[in-house]
C-alpha cells in the first residue's frame, strides 16, 4: 500500500437490505463496488417477508426500487451466486478470491423469459418458501428477482440425477442454457470490505419441547411470513401446511429458543416481539373470525411507534397476550396441543390450536463464523461479528478496512440495519476520500519535483 | 356585614338531605357569614350517584342533565355540595358540552335545548375561588388554633382529573389552605387522596375496613385529632368504619370525622348546635372543646 | 394525436385484489390516443420495466402512463425506464391506483375499477399535454452544518470532516457532549466511556475541517438541497474579556444541515404521584447518573440529596412517564430499561451492602449483550426486579414509600427507600419543535423529527439536504446513536460527491407579456422563490427555491403564472376526463 495508491473500491459481502444500502450509499458518491451473495439474486431476508411493522408497508413494495437500482447501478458489480473463499492482502489492497458456482445457465445470454423454469418436469421444495412451495428444478427466487437470471439446482435435476430429460435446453429460446458449465473462481481487489452477511434462523430440529421441526402445523416466523405474502406460496392466504384449512386458533411462541442459555442462545433475538405482533395483526387482517394467543416473557416493543402497535394487536385485533413459556407443544388428532403457563394469573395453559408459529432466534448468517475467519475478525460465541467498541464503533471491526452492517454483528430491525449500513457506507468513503487527497497531494508532490 | 353579596344556586343532592344533614345546615350557615347566598334550585332531582357514569346509556344521563337544565335557567353557575353529585353533575355537563350526539339525544328526551354552557363548581373551589381563603381567614371569629386537622379529599373531587380536578389530584391542597385559615393545622401524610374504600363496604367489607384503616392510621400517626372532609360517603366510611377497625385492631385509638363546613361554621363563630353532631359513630365534640371558646 | 401507453400494474394483490385489472386494460385501451395497454403483476420489476421499454420502442410511444403504487414510490424507477427506452422522462406519468384507490376501497370492488379507470384517463390526459424537460443545475456548497454536538452531532461531524468536508458544529450550550458528558458510563463501557467521549470531543476541536461554534442557536434557514442559507445567533461570542457582549447574528452558506438535537427527560414535576419535585430524594435518571459520575458534584459517591447519607435502600422506577397513553406519552422510551440495569450495578458496586429494587412492566433488553447485562444485575449483584408498575411515592419519617404491585404474585407491596429514581420519559429536545419550523422538517405527535421513510429511509428528513441523527428522531442508545450519526453524514457524502445539484423541472415559470406585475405571487409564495425583477415591472422565478407548488399559479390574476407540466389547460383536460 505505500508503494503503490491504494484502490477505492469496496467489496460487499452480501446483498440484503444491509448490503444494498452501504453499496448505494458507496456507489451513489461516485466509488464502484462489488457486491458478492451466496443466493442467485439480492434482497436477502427481506425479500421474504410480507408486510413490515409499524406501517404495515409491504415489505416487496418498498424493497424492489432498491434491488432495482441496485441491479442498474453503472458502479455496482453484482457477483451473485458466488461465495468468497479467500482473502489477501490488507486495507488499501484486499485481493478476495470468489468462488461462483455454476448456474448452468449462461447469463449474459439468458434474457430471463422464464421458459426454462415454466417447463421444467421437476419440482421440489423451496427453501426461499421455508419449505410451505415448491419450485422447479431451474428456478429463480422470485418473480422480481434481480439478477432475474435462472440456476439449475443439480441435487434436483432429472437430467444430473441420471434421467434424460434436457427440457430446459430444448425450450430456451436463446440457448443460454449450459449443462457442461463449471464454477469458476474470480478475483476482486478492493480498499475496503463491509460484512452484510445478515442472519438465519435457529433450526427448529433442536427444540425439542417444541416437536423438532416434525410437525406439520408447527413453523416458523419467516415460514409464516411467505404465508402472508401476497407472492407466497399461498397467495397471502393463511392455511394450514398439513391439510389446507385456515386455522382458527393460532399460538404464537416468541423466544422459541431465544434468552435460554441451555440451547446455546443466552441473547434476546430484538426483532420477534415486533413481527410477531405483526403476524397476530395480519393474520386477524385475513381471518376476522380467527383468534391469535402470543406468549411471551416481556414485550420488547421499543422503538418509533412500537409500543403503539403492540397496542394495537391487543386491543383492536384482541390479541391474547399471556406472559409465560410454553413448555411443550404437540399433535392431537388434528389439532396442535399448546401447554403453557400464565404467570400472571399463576394457571397452566392449555390451547388446542389449528397452527403454532415459533419466533426462533436469530442466529448469524450462515457462513459468517468462517468469513471472520478468514478476514481475521473476532466474533462472539454466538458467532457475531464484534465491533472495535460496542458503544461508540459499531460498525468497525478490529481490522483496518473491514466494516460490518446488519444483523451479522447482532439482532437488529430493517431501520437499525439500513441506518448501520450507511454508517459502515461512510466510514468507507471517509477512508476513500482521505486516500484520494493523499493521492493528490503525492500527485502535486511529484508536479513540483518535475 | 358584608359589603359584596355573592348570589350562587345551590344543589345539596340527597345525602344532605339524610345522612349528611349536618354538612348542610354547617355549610349553609357558614355560607351565610361568609356573605353567599346559596339558593337552592326550586325543585330538583337525584343526580343518579355514580351510576350514570358506568355504563355508557345516555338515558341514565338524563336525571343529571335535567338538574343541569333547571340549574342554567338560574343562571351560568351552580355550587354543589356532595362531592358524588359534583363528579356527575360536572361529567355529565361536559359530556353535553363535548359529545355532539350525546347532546341531541339528551335534549330531545329531556325536550330542553342545553348547550352545557354551566359552570359546575364543588362547594369548596366557591370557597376557594369565590370567596378566596383569606377573606375566610378575615372573617374567623373564633380560630382553631392548636387543632391538628388531616385533610381528607376522597377521589370524586380529584378523579378523572381531566374532567373534574380542580386541584392538584396527586398532591391537593384546597381543603388543607382552608384549615390553615381557619387557624388550625394541617398535618402532612400520604393518604389524603387514596380511596376509602366506600364502594367496597357492601361487597367486601373486610377490605373496606383495612382501607379505611390504613388512611386513618397514617392520619394518626402523623399527628392528627380529626379527620376533615368534603365527602359525605368518604365521611360516613371512615366514620362508621371505625368499630369494625377496633374489632381488627386491638388497641385501636378512635379519631372523629368531621365536614369541613362543620369545622368553618365552628371558627365563624357559629351556634354548632344543630350542626348533626348525633349522626357521628365518633362523637367529634370532645375533641372540638380542646378550641378557645369564643 | 400523441401516441400514449399505459401500463397497469397488480402490485401483486395490493392492487388486482380490488381492482379488476384486465377490465381496466381493456377499457383504456379504447381511450383516444392509447396505443396500447398492457397489465403485469410487478411492474417495477426488471421484467416488468423491460414491458414498457420495449412497448416504447415497439409503438413509437410519445407517452407513458404507468398505473401503480403512488409516485413517491416508484416515479423515479418509471422515468428511468422511458429514458433508458430514448422518451424523455417527463413524458412518464404515475397514476395512483393503490394508494388512492384499491387500498381505501377494499370493499367496494366494483366502484373501485370505476374509479381506477378514471384516474388513469386523467393522468392520460395530462401526458399528452407535457412537454418534454429537462433537469436543472444548479450551484452546490461543500460544506454542512451539524446541529447539536451530543455524540450524534459529534460523529457526524467527525465522519464528513474525516472525507475532507468542512463542518460547522453548532451546540447551543457552552460545551460540547450533551447528555453523553453528564453520564457516568455506558453499559457496554461503564467505566471507560467518559474519556472516550473527551477524546472524541477533543478530535472535534482539533479537526482542521470542523468549525465549532458553542452558545449558537439556529435563528432561520431558507434556501434549499446543496444552496442552505443559515441564520445563526451566537452568546457570548468571546469569552474573553466582556462575558456581557450581546449576542451576534450572522448567515453561513452550508450545502447539507444534519439535525442532532437529541432528547430531554420528561419533567418529573410533571409526575405527581411520584412526588416528582416534591421530595428531594425522588430524583430522575439524569440525577443520579451525575451522582455516579467520578466527575460530578460527590464525585461518584452515592448520597441523598436531602442529608447526605449513604441510600441503603435504592428503588427505580422504569416507565415514569413513558408506555402511558391517558396520562403521559404512549410510546416506550426505549433507554431505560438498560440505564436502570447500569445504574443498579453501578450503586452496588459503590454501595456493597445496599439493597437495590427495580420495578417494571417489561425488561426490554433487546440489544447485543444486553439481555445478558440484566442477567448480571439479577444474578451478581442482587438486583431485585419487581414486574408490576408504582402508584405512589411519598416521603414519610425521612424515608421515601414506594408503593406498588407485584403482577407475578398478585400482591401489593410497600418498600421503605432511602432514595427513588425515576426512569422519566425521553422527550426530544425543548427547542426541535421551533428548530423544525425553521428548517421545515417534519415532526410527529410528540416532537419527533420525522424520517422520510421508517423503514428504509431512517437519516433523511422529507427535506432534501435535511438529515437526522440520534435521539431527536427517537429515544435510541448510543450505539445507534454512533451508527445513525455516520449513516447521516454518509448521506451528506452522497451529496456532496456530485458535481452540481440537480433540480427538477416542473416548476413555475412567468409569461412576461402577460405579467402586470403586481406581485401577489411573492406573498403567496411558501418557499420564498418569487421577487420582482431588477428592472422589468414583471415578476420573476428563483428556480433554485421554487417547488412547483402552484400557489401562485392560484393567485396571479393575469394568469401569466404557470407550472411546467401542470399548466392550467393540462388540469381542465384532466378534471374533463374526469367528470
Amino acid at each position: 500500500m505505500q508503494d503503490k495508491e491504494p484502490i477505492t473500491r469496496a467489496l460487499i459481502i452480501g446483498a440484503g437490505i444491509a448490503g444494498m444500502q452501504a453499496a448505494l450509499d458507496i456507489a451513489n458518491s461516485g466509488y464502484e463496488v462489488v457486491l458478492v451473495d451466496k443466493l442467485p439474486s439480492i434482497g436477502g431476508r427481506m425479500a421474504q417477508l410480507s408486510e413490515t411493522f409499524p406501517t404495515l408497508d409491504c415489505a416487496q413494495c418498498i424493497l424492489t426500487p432498491r434491488t432495482v437500482e441496485v441491479g442498474h447501478h453503472d458502479r455496482i458489480k453484482l457477483v451473485t451466486y458466488s461465495e468468497v473463499e479467500e482473502v489477501a492482502g490488507q486495507v488499501g489492497d484486499f485481493r478476495v478470491r470468489i468462488r461462483r458456482h455454476p448456474a448452468y445457465v449462461n447469463w449474459d445470454a439468458c434474457t430471463g423469459c422464464g421458459l426454462c423454469q415454466e417447463k421444467c418436469p421437476k419440482r421440489v421444495v423451496s427453501d426461499f418458501e421455508r419449505g410451505l412451495g415448491r419450485r422447479k428444478a431451474i428456478y429463480t427466487l422470485s418473480p422480481q428477482a434481480v439478477p432475474n437470471r435462472p440456476v439449475l439446482d443439480r441435487e434436483s435435476c432429472l437430467h444430473f440425477q441420471g434421467d434424460r430429460c434436457r427440457v430446459c435446453e430444448k425450450v430456451c429460446p436463446v440457448g443460454a442454457i449450459d449443462l457442461e458449465q463449471e464454477g469458476n473462481t474470480i478475483e476482486e481487489r478492493a480498499g475496503c470490505i463491509v460484512m452484510a452477511t445478515g442472519y438465519d434462523l435457529y433450526s427448529m430440529d433442536r427444540l425439542g419441547e417444541y416437536g423438532h421441526g416434525d410437525l406439520a402445523n408447527v413453523i416458523d416466523g419467516l415460514a409464516f411470513e411467505r404465508m402472508l405474502s401476497a407472492s407466497g406460496p399461498t397467495a397471502g392466504k393463511i392455511l394450514r401446511p398439513s391439510d389446507g384449512a385456515e386455522p382458527k386458533e393460532v399460538v404464537f411462541v416468541q423466544c422459541a429458543g431465544s434468552r435460554d442459555p441451555e440451547l446455546g442462545v443466552p441473547y434476546c433475538s430484538k426483532i420477534c416481539c415486533m413481527s410477531t405482533a405483526k403476524h397476530a395483526m395480519l393474520y386477524k387482517h385475513r381471518v376476522p373470525d380467527g383468534q391469535a394467543y402470543v406468549f411471551y416473557i416481556d414485550v420488547r416493543s421499543a422503538g418509533k411507534h412500537y409500543e403503539e402497535f403492540v397496542v394495537r394487536t391487543v386491543e383492536e385485533n384482541r390479541t391474547i397476550y399471556l406472559r409465560g413459556k410454553v413448555s411443550r407443544v404437540f399433535e392431537e388428532g388434528d389439532k396442535v396441543a399448546v401447554w403453557g403457563v400464565d404467570t400472571l394469573s399463576d394457571r397452566q395453559v392449555e390451547i388446542s390450536a389449528d397452527l403454532v408459529v415459533l419466533a426462533t432466534p436469530m442466529i448469524p448468517g450462515g457462513g459468517t463464523v468462517q468469513l471472520a475467519k478468514m478476514l481475521g475478525l473476532h466474533a462472539d460465541e454466538a458467532g457475531f461479528l464484534s465491533e472495535f467498541d460496542a458503544s461508540m464503533q459499531p460498525v468497525e471491526t478490529l481490522r483496518a478496512g473491514v466494516f460490518m452492517a446488519g444483523a451479522c454483528v447482532g439482532p437488529k430491525d430493517i431501520p437499525e440495519t439500513v441506518a448501520q449500513a450507511s454508517g459502515a457506507a461512510a466510514k468507507v468513503l471517509s477512508t476513500f476520500a482521505r486516500w484520494g487527497k493523499v493521492a493528490e497531494g503525492e500527485a502535486a508532490a511529484r508536479a513540483e519535483d518535475l | 356585614m358584608e359589603t359584596s353579596q355573592l348570589r350562587i344556586p345551590y344543589f345539596p343532592g340527597c345525602t344532605l338531605n339524610t345522612t349528611a344533614k349536618g354538612f348542610d345546615t354547617s355549610l349553609r350557615a357558614s355560607a351565610q357569614a361568609l356573605g353567599v347566598e346559596l339558593v337552592e334550585l326550586p325543585e330538583w332531582n337525584c343526580c343518579g350517584a355514580t351510576f350514570p357514569l358506568l355504563a355508557d346509556n345516555i338515558l341514565d344521563l338524563a336525571g343529571p342533565a335535567s338538574v343541569l337544565v333547571a340549574a342554567r335557567e338560574m343562571g351560568e353557575r351552580l355550587a354543589v355540595a356532595c362531592t358524588t353529585c359534583y363528579n356527575v353533575l360536572r361529567r355529565t355537563n361536559l359530556a353535553i358540552q363535548t359529545d355532539e350526539d350525546k347532546r341531541q339525544k339528551l335534549n330531545l328526551f329531556i325536550e330542553a335545548q342545553y348547550e352545557g354552557d354551566l359552570q359546575v363548581l364543588d362547594f369548596l373551589q366557591v370557597l376557594r375561588d369565590e370567596v378566596g381563603f383569606e377573606k375566610v381567614a378575615r372573617t374567623v371569629k373564633r380560630p382553631l388554633t392548636g387543632l391538628k386537622a388531616a385533610a381528607y379529599y376522597g377521589c370524586m373531587v380529584l378523579r378523572p382529573a381531566s374532567e373534574v380536578a380542580y386541584d392538584d389530584p396527586e398532591n391537593p391542597r384546597a381543603l388543607d389552605d382552608l384549615l390553615m385559615a381557619l387557624g388550625a393545622e394541617p398535618i402532612e401524610y400520604a393518604h389524603k387522596g387514596e380511596c376509602c374504600g366506600s364502594y367496597l363496604a357492601v361487597v367486601s367489607a373486610q377490605a373496606a375496613a383495612e382501607m379505611t384503616y390504613s388512611i386513618l392510621s397514617s392520619a394518626q400517626k402523623n399527628g392528627a385529632q380529626l379527620i376533615a372532609t368534603n365527602c359525605p360517603l368518604c365521611q360516613f366510611n371512615l366514620d362508621s368504619q371505625q368499630a369494625e377497625i377496633g374489632r381488627r385492631h386491638t388497641g385501636y385509638q378512635t379519631i372523629p370525622v368531621l365536614y369541613f363546613s362543620q369545622l368553618l361554621g365552628i371558627a365563624l363563630g357559629l351556634d354548632a348546635d344543630d350542626f348533626d353532631w348525633e349522626k357521628h359513630s365518633v362523637d367529634p365534640r370532645p375533641v372540638l372543646e380542646l378550641v378557645e371558646p369564643r | 394525436m400523441k401516441r400514449i401507453g399505459v401500463f397497469l400494474c397488480h402490485c401483486g394483490l395490493n392492487i388486482a385484489d380490488t381492482v379488476d385489472i384486465e377490465r381496466v386494460a381493456e377499457e383504456i385501451g379504447q381511450y383516444p390516443g392509447v396505443t396500447c395497454a398492457v397489465d403485469y403483476r410487478y411492474m417495477c420489476s426488471d421484467p416488468g420495466q423491460q414491458i414498457i421499454k420495449d412497448a416504447i420502442r415497439e409503438h413509437g410511444l410519445e407517452g407513458v402512463v404507468v398505473a401503480a403504487c403512488s409516485p413517491s414510490m416508484h416515479e423515479a424507477t418509471f422515468r428511468k425506464t422511458a429514458a433508458s427506452a430514448q422518451l424523455n422522462p417527463y413524458q412518464c406519468e404515475i397514476a395512483n391506483i393503490r394508494e388512492q384507490c384499491s387500498w381505501v376501497h377494499q370493499e367496494t370492488k366494483a366502484e373501485a375499477t370505476a374509479k381506477a379507470v378514471g384516474i388513469v384517463q386523467t393522468v392520460v390526459e395530462k401526458v399528452r399535454h407535457n412537454e418534454s424537460l429537462a433537469p436543472l443545475a444548479l450551484p452546490l456548497t461543500k460544506r454542512a452544518m451539524v446541529i447539536g454536538g451530543g455524540v450524534a452531532g459529534l460523529q457526524a461531524a467527525l465522519d464528513i470532516a474525516d472525507a475532507g468536508h468542512p463542518v460547522i458544529l453548532v451546540e447551543k450550550e457552552a460545551s460540547l457532549g450533551g447528555h453523553a458528558a453528564q453520564l457516568s458510563g455506558t453499559y457496554l463501557g461503564l467505566d471507560t466511556f467518559p474519556e472516550i467521549l473527551n477524546s472524541m470531543i477533543r478530535r472535534v476541536q482539533e479537526h482542521p475541517h470542523i468549525q465549532v461554534q458553542t452558545q449558537t442557536e439556529v435563528q432561520h434557514a431558507a434556501g434549499f438541497v446543496g444552496n442552505f442559507t443559515v441564520e445563526v445567533q451566537q452568546h457570548n461570542s468571546s469569552a474573553s474579556e466582556n462575558c456581557l457582549s450581546n449576542p451576534v447574528t450572522y448567515t453561513l452558506d452550508v450545502g447539507a444541515i444534519v439535525v442532532a438535537t437529541g432528547y430531554e427527560l420528561y419533567a418529573k414535576e410533571k409526575l405527581g404521584e411520584y412526588g416528582g419535585g416534591r421530595y428531594p430524594n425522588v430524583v430522575d435518571g439524569l440525577q443520579f447518573e451525575q451522582m455516579l459520575a467520578l466527575t460530578g458534584p460527590t464525585g461518584g459517591a452515592v448520597r441523598r440529596p436531602s442529608d447526605g447519607s449513604v441510600p441503603e435502600n435504592v428503588v427505580f422506577v422504569q416507565c415514569a412517564g413513558s408506555r402511558d397513553p391517558q396520562f403521559h406519552k404512549p410510546y416506550c422510551s426505549k433507554i431505560c430499561c438498560m440505564y436502570v440495569a447500569k445504574q443498579a450495578i453501578s450503586y452496588k458496586k459503590r454501595v456493597p451492602q445496599g439493597q437495590a429494587c427495580v420495578f417494571y412492566i417489561d425488561i426490554r433488553s433487546a440489544g447485543k449483550n444486553h439481555e445478558e447485562f440484566v442477567q448480571r444485575a439479577i444474578d451478581e449483584y442482587n438486583v431485585l426486579y419487581l414486574r408490576g408498575k408504582v402508584s405512589k411515592v411519598f416521603e414519610e419519617n425521612g424515608k421515601v414509600m414506594v408503593w406498588g404491585v407485584d403482577t407475578l404474585t398478585g400482591v401489593t407491596v410497600e418498600v421503605v427507600a432511602d432514595l427513588v429514581v425515576l426512569a422519566t420519559a425521553a422527550i426530544p429536545s425543548a427547542q426541535a419543535r421551533d428548530l423544525a419550523q425553521r428548517l421545515r422538517i417534519a415532526v410527529d405527535e410528540h416532537g419527533f423529527f420525522t424520517e422520510a421513510h421508517p423503514k428504509l429511509r431512517p437519516v433523511e428528513s422529507l427535506t432534501p439536504g435535511i438529515f437526522l441523527a440520534g435521539a431527536g428522531q427517537f429515544p435510541k442508545d448510543i450505539p445507534e446513536t454512533v451508527s445513525q450519526a455516520s449513516a447521516a453524514a454518509a448521506k451528506v457524502l452522497q451529496l456532496f460527491s456530485q458535481r452540481d445539484m440537480i433540480q427538477e423541472p416542473g416548476i413555475a415559470w412567468v409569461d412576461e407579456e402577460l405579467c402586470s406585475g403586481c406581485g401577489l405571487c411573492i406573498a403567496a409564495c411558501p418557499y420564498e422563490a418569487r421577487a420582482m425583477h431588477q428592472r422589468l415591472p414583471v415578476a420573476v422565478v428563483h428556480q433554485a427555491l421554487c417547488q412547483g407548488c402552484s400557489a401562485c399559479v392560484a393567485v396571479c390574476p393575469d394568469k401569466a403564472c404557470s407550472v411546467h407540466n401542470s399548466d392550467t389547460a393540462q388540469m381542465l383536460a384532466m378534471l374533463e376526463a374526469l367528470l
